[in-house]
């Protein structure tokens, strides 16, 4: 019943890049950030009343670690009228992800002897830089990127992380890490690039948890 | 080398760092003098990097806690420093072709290749754009008797997209400084002439250097001036208005007030109008995707003659891939895509130019738009 897939056309696609959101969220940190090499193979399944459901085989890789490559499956089901449920995904990964644990309580404990709350703004800039000690907050947007993608995206939209307008870090007394971002997603088929303001809680060990996000007012 | 990060607690352990200072002749980076050092206040010491391990077991003995600030000072200087492709700094006058230019340089840069290449070169003007700016393509063409076919190039269509207009000159410079010595060029130029438009929405552009890096259309009026700029890639007489398009001037496809309502996309297309029977390549350049796309956005019936652009791309694809790995996927618009109308490259194919494509460069949505600099030279060498 599930129906073979060129994964070169755009259907195919736009349920890979909603299984890497997601796996971005799920997975990602400062020390790590997936996407996608490429897209092996891909099914869809129409269930009567229930949606359309993808079945997807991708290959990933860390872009802090280029040369290792990682396969994963996903399952990506959109819901019938989907305006207002995200779709829903699954993924395995086989084999490991990379290890940042060091890595990423290094960061941890630099953000927290931090004086002054950290700000920044354009990330990358306009010609695409990021300076080096921004790299883990940079990181940290896709997985904050990852959520707003996951929860809003259907089968008519194919979106990507375009810029991290703002990032404020908000100090708390428990033990997250807490930024507040504003960051641009591009859409590729209205080619609108939208802002939104989200934030995100992050620790070495409980990973990641976005509270809140929303879409912020228009222009920039 | 490390920069470490210390706040003295004790008027103690301030002098125990003045010493440790000048002892090692520490290079202070705050304060600049051993004198200001003072507790409760920020100190920043570079320590090179034979004397780290000594410096920190000197304060872990004295009790002092200190912080990494920077892990690796000459990384931070290389990172920072504009970077030199040696090999790519000549050709007109040391203009660097592996950092993006504002429309000024691309200006002087046209006049400059028209000045140094002029046995091969002119410059010519196509039309102006809505804010009264020239727009200009220049011309590459061997004399010879014979009349030769042209391949036309336009990059910069959209604003943001700068790695197109990057590869426009990239290109230029390419064919300028080989074409003596590589037989492959050398025998383009004997039998093509190649028409090149680096930057054909100079109105976003500009806006987009100076205002808003994601700005996308051009920069003209609507709605008594509450709105701007039309997608000039959904403002060709092709299917015009029927799909993938908005007729809200707020909207990043906003079509324009109808087929070649405005400047940039009547000079272009008029150009070219004039010169089809002699054009045997349309070739548009864009950003990201890592595609490249054959006619048409707005169906999926396929051209009449598909499977010769087909193989065409693939061959280029495969080329392509052949330099540094890159994959890119080839295919039409409407199956690859999304559905669009009024797309130049669709246009320029039904008015009869037979080898259409649309270029989508680097990369598949890491950076997206804002490739970085370091990119440029790759993606361009491959792209040739």
């Amino acid at each position: 019943r599930a129906m073979e897939l060129p994964p070169g056309r755009f259907p195919a696609a736009r349920a890979a890049a909603v299984a890497v959101a997601y796996l971005r969220y799920l997975r990602g940190g400062p020390g790590s950030g997936l996407q996608l090499r490429e897209l092996r193979r891909a099914r869809r399944q129409d269930i009567d009343d229930v949606g359309h459901k993808y079945y997807l085989e991708l290959e990933l890789e860390d872009v802090l670690d280029k040369d290792r490559t990682v396969n994963c499956t996903a399952e990506v089901l959109y819901h019938l009228g989907s305006k207002t449920s995200a779709p829903d995904v699954q993924v395995t990964v086989q084999g490991e992800l990379r290890s940042t644990e060091e890595a990423d309580k290094e960061f941890y404990n630099r953000i927290r002897s931090l004086e002054k709350e950290l700000v920044a703004e354009n990330i990358p800039d306009s010609h695409g830089n990021v300076p080096p000690e921004l790299e883990p907050i940079h990181l940290l947007a896709w997985v904050a990127s990852g959520y707003v993608i996951w929860q809003n995206s259907t089968e008519n939209t194919k979106f990507h992380l375009a810029q991290v307008k703002h990032v404020k870090q908000v100090k708390r007394s428990d033990e997250d890490l807490q930024f507040d971002f504003v960051v641009l997603l591009h859409e590729m088929v209205s080619q609108e690039v939208l802002p939104w303001e989200v934030t995100l809680l992050w620790h070495p060990q409980r990973g990641a948890r976005v509270p809140q996000s929303r879409a912020a007012g228009a222009g920039s | 080398d490390q920069v470490l990060h210390i706040v003295p607690e004790t008027i103690q352990q301030v002098q125990h760092l003045q010493l440790l200072c000048s002892t090692f002749m520490l290079d202070l980076w705050k304060p600049l003098l051993p004198e200001d050092i003072r507790a409760g206040e920020d100190l920043h010491i570079r320590v090179p990097a034979p004397l780290l391990q000594e410096v920190k077991d000197s304060l872990a003995q004295l009790m002092i806690s200190y912080r990494v600030l920077i892990p690796d000072v000459q990384k931070l200087v290389d990172q920072s420093m504009p970077r030199e492709r040696s090999s790519h700094r000549e050709v007109s006058g040391g203009y660097v072709y592996t950092e993006y230019h504002p429309m000024e340089e691309i200006y002087q840069w046209m006049t400059q290749i028209q000045k140094h290449n002029s046995e091969l070169v002119t410059q010519h003007i196509l039309g102006k754009t809505f804010e009264n700016r020239t727009m200009y393509y220049l011309q590459i063409s061997q004399p010879s008797n014979k009349t030769k076919k042209i391949i036309w190039m336009d990059c910069g269509i959209h604003a943001r997209e700068w790695i197109s207009p990057a590869f426009c000159q990239w290109f230029v410079k390419e064919i300028l400084q080989n074409y003596k010595t590589d037989p492959k060029i050398s025998r383009f130029l004997q039998n093509l002439d190649f028409y090149v438009l680096p930057v054909l929405n100079i109105d976003g552009y500009i806006y987009s250097w100076e205002e808003d890096r994601l700005w996308r259309k051009s920069r003209s009026p609507y709605e008594n001036g509450t709105c701007y700029g039309t997608d000039l890639n959904r403002n060709f007489n092709s299917s015009w208005g029927s799909t993938g398009v908005s007729f809200n001037c707020s909207s990043d496809v906003f079509c324009g007030s109808g087929p070649e309502s405005e400047p940039e996309t009547r000079a272009v297309a008029q150009f070219i109008k004039s010169k089809k029977s002699d054009i045997l390549c349309y070739l548009t350049i864009h950003s990201y995707g890592q595609l490249i796309l054959t006619p048409y956005g707005s169906t999926t019936k396929p051209p009449s003659n598909n499977e010769e652009l087909m193989q065409v791309a693939k061959e280029a694809a495969a080329a392509l891939t052949g330099k540094y790995g890159t994959s890119y996927r080839v295919g039409s618009t409407a199956l690859i895509l999304y559905s669009n109308s009024g797309s130049s490259r669709d246009w320029a194919h039904t008015i009869g130019i037979p080898l259409s494509y649309t270029f989508e460069l680097r990369d598949t949505g890491t950076h997206g738009f804002v490739l970085p600099a370091d990119q440029i030279q790759p993606t361009c060498e491959e792209t040739m």
